[in-house]
């Protein structure tokens, strides 16, 4: 237990003494301007950011985990009227969608959540990535409450429930609005959404 | 045999063949690609760049010719397989860009506007200058191994550098590079993604850039991809030639060194 | 200026491989360039692949076929040293050729 604590303390000092956070954020500012819409404003981190900037292979700070996770967790609002589901076909196209928020995109129209980048949903939409977990058939799952608040915490701030996973903060970082987050929810929990289709 | 039956079957059938579908995402380009043979269309560009290279231009109306990429002036062979190195003349390390953009200013008089003004082809371009020179010099380095300078200080430093860039997570998305390249059998949509900490993915990637894009008819340099993998994780503009841009190619050649360079490759 | 075409031509069994790589933007007239301008079509119409000045193989392309096109064709009754050429022709009655002899 004391040798891991120290192979721990070990290789954070290791890795942090090579090139500080400081530094990078420095280098970046020398190295990048501002784009359309899109400002090197972008190039500042929170405090999520930072801690989960470092290589899987480094082990985490456990008690500072658990409180960003907590923090993350309770900024978590619910729904204005308690409804967590919207309409799925809206849901459908938010999920196709990959634009917004990038310097090429134009700022007046809608972001999508670009689900498809990373998961399988309708099982019959064979262009899916894998760098999440297959959401086909998600509305086996049931409409309980507690699903219903799982399932909007994960998309509103992932980081609630999986502090330094790579999923973007859709509802927190207001990528997507509280609207577009329904549909999304109805996409994956209604039994007449694609993504709950069991036949071809 | 029921309809139930026949629908698990044709259910299975579907699954097997999305599978191979999604196991393959490269087949139809393999397909191209042994078509082809070795001829790729980046060799027109290839022949651009050498012309250009030689060619007086800029108000001092001096060629290329003397420009040094590391092994001497107007040594091109072999130059591109050890970039990004130190430069003693400019006191820091340096990658391709960042070199022909000195070579410009210093050797032909253009300033540092005009050679970042456009050094990259938008949509409806036949191809820049810039694009031309760098696939005629990697060409030079084809089948070399990759030997990226990591015997001087500040060689190193440029590494250690790259790899904290490669991990930082900033912007509304929360992206760094390794959201998509830290893990190995990854694809986002159906494009494959190389695991850039490993040396054989750090491989496939650096020895194939510059590239002819099929999609875009043209060759797209490496600081070209870090640029748009840049505007994708919704960050701002990649400088050409930068310190962020350079380090970061810097901690690719290093990963990937040993490997031969196959550049310039054939992409989607 | 750099030649706009690499052409090869190789006897196998029994038949002429000729492999054509033409330089040409093969631009559609539908995309628009970054200020939103329409940029106007220019694409090969008409390609003939000729043996000894006769002609083998007579192609009708359009905008749909994409930039740089590569062209493969085979062919009967070559023989080594003969001469193969490739000859286009766009939509705005620009023309360009490659030649060779078969191996």
């Amino acid at each position: 237990m004391m040798m891991k604590t120290i192979m721990q303390f070990l290789a954070f000092i290791i890795f942090s003494s090579a090139v500080c956070a400081d530094e990078v954020y420095d280098v970046l500012l020398d190295s990048m301007t501002d784009k359309n819409f899109v400002t090197v404003e972008r190039l500042k981190q929170d405090e999520l950011q930072a801690f989960c900037s470092q290589p899987r292979s480094v082990s985490a700070d456990e008690a500072r985990a658990a409180e960003l996770r907590a923090a993350a967790l309770s900024d978590v609002p619910i729904p204005s009227d308690q409804n967590y589901l919207g309409d799925w076909q809206r849901g459908e196209k938010v999920a196709s969608n990959g634009r917004g928020l990038q310097y090429s995109d134009d700022p007046e129209q809608e972001n999508g959540g670009n689900c498809y980048a990373c998961h399988q949903l309708d099982p019959a939409e064979v262009a899916y990535g894998n760098l999440g977990p297959s959401l086909s058939g998600y509305g086996a799952r049931g409409q309980s409450i507690a699903m219903l608040q799982y399932t909007w915490t994960k998309l509103w701030n992932t980081h609630a429930y999986n502090i330094c996973s790579h999923m973007p903060r859709f509802g927190a970082a207001g990528i997507l609005t509280e609207q577009q987050l329904r549909d999304v929810m109805a996409f994956l929990f209604d039994p007449q959404s694609p993504v709950n289709r069991t036949q071809p | 045999m029921n309809k139930g039956f026949v629908r698990g079957i044709f259910t299975v059938l579907i699954g097997l063949w999305s599978v191979t579908l999604l196991s393959d995402t490269e087949g139809v380009f393999d397909q191209y690609r042994e078509m082809l043979g070795d001829d790729n269309p980046a060799i027109f560009v290839i022949f651009d760049g050498e012309e250009i290279w030689y060619a007086p231009a800029g108000p001092k109306s001096v060629s290329l010719e003397q420009c040094d990429l590391g092994l001497g002036p107007g040594v091109v062979e072999g130059a591109y397989a050890q970039l990004p190195r130190y430069f003693p003349d400019v006191d820091r390390v340096q990658d391709v860009e960042a070199r022909l953009e000195y070579c410009m200013t210093q050797l032909q008089g253009l300033t540092p506007a005009e050679v970042h003004e456009k050094p990259y082809s938008l949509r409806g371009d036949l191809g820049t200058e810039l694009e031309a020179l760098v696939a005629w010099i990697a060409d030079q380095s084809s089948g070399l191994v990759i030997a990226p300078g990591q015997a001087h200080a500040k060689e190193r430093a440029t590494y250690a550098l790259g790899e904290n860039l490669f991990y930082y997570r900033a912007g509304p998305h929360d992206f760094s590079c390794a959201t998509c390249h830290e893990q190995t059998g990854r694809r986002i949509r159906l494009q494959a993604l190389p695991n850039l900490t490993t040396h054989p993915g750090a491989a496939e990637a650096y020895s194939s850039w510059p590239a002819y894009r099929i999609s875009q008819g043209i060759v797209r340099t490496m600081g070209w991809r870090m640029r748009d993998c840049m505007r994708q994780q919704r960050m701002p503009e990649l400088i050409m030639g930068s310190q962020a841009s350079v380090a970061l190619q810097t901690y690719l050649a290093v990963n990937g060194a040993g490997a031969s360079m196959a550049a310039p490759g054939l992409k989607r | 200026m750099a030649s706009r075409m690499r052409i090869r031509a190789q006897l196998k069994e029994d038949y002429c491989e000729v492999k054509a790589l033409m330089r040409h933007p093969m631009e559609t007239g539908m995309r628009k360039d970054q200020s939103g301008a329409a940029i106007p079509a220019n694409f090969i119409e008409d390609v003939q692949v000729l043996h000894n000045d006769a002609v083998v193989v007579q192609a009708y392309w359009g905008a749909a076929v994409s930039a740089n096109p590569f062209l493969g064709v085979r062919f009967k009754g070559g023989a080594q040293g003969d001469v193969v050429k490739v000859v286009w022709r766009d939509n705005r009655g620009d023309s360009g050729s490659g030649e060779t002899t078969i191996r």
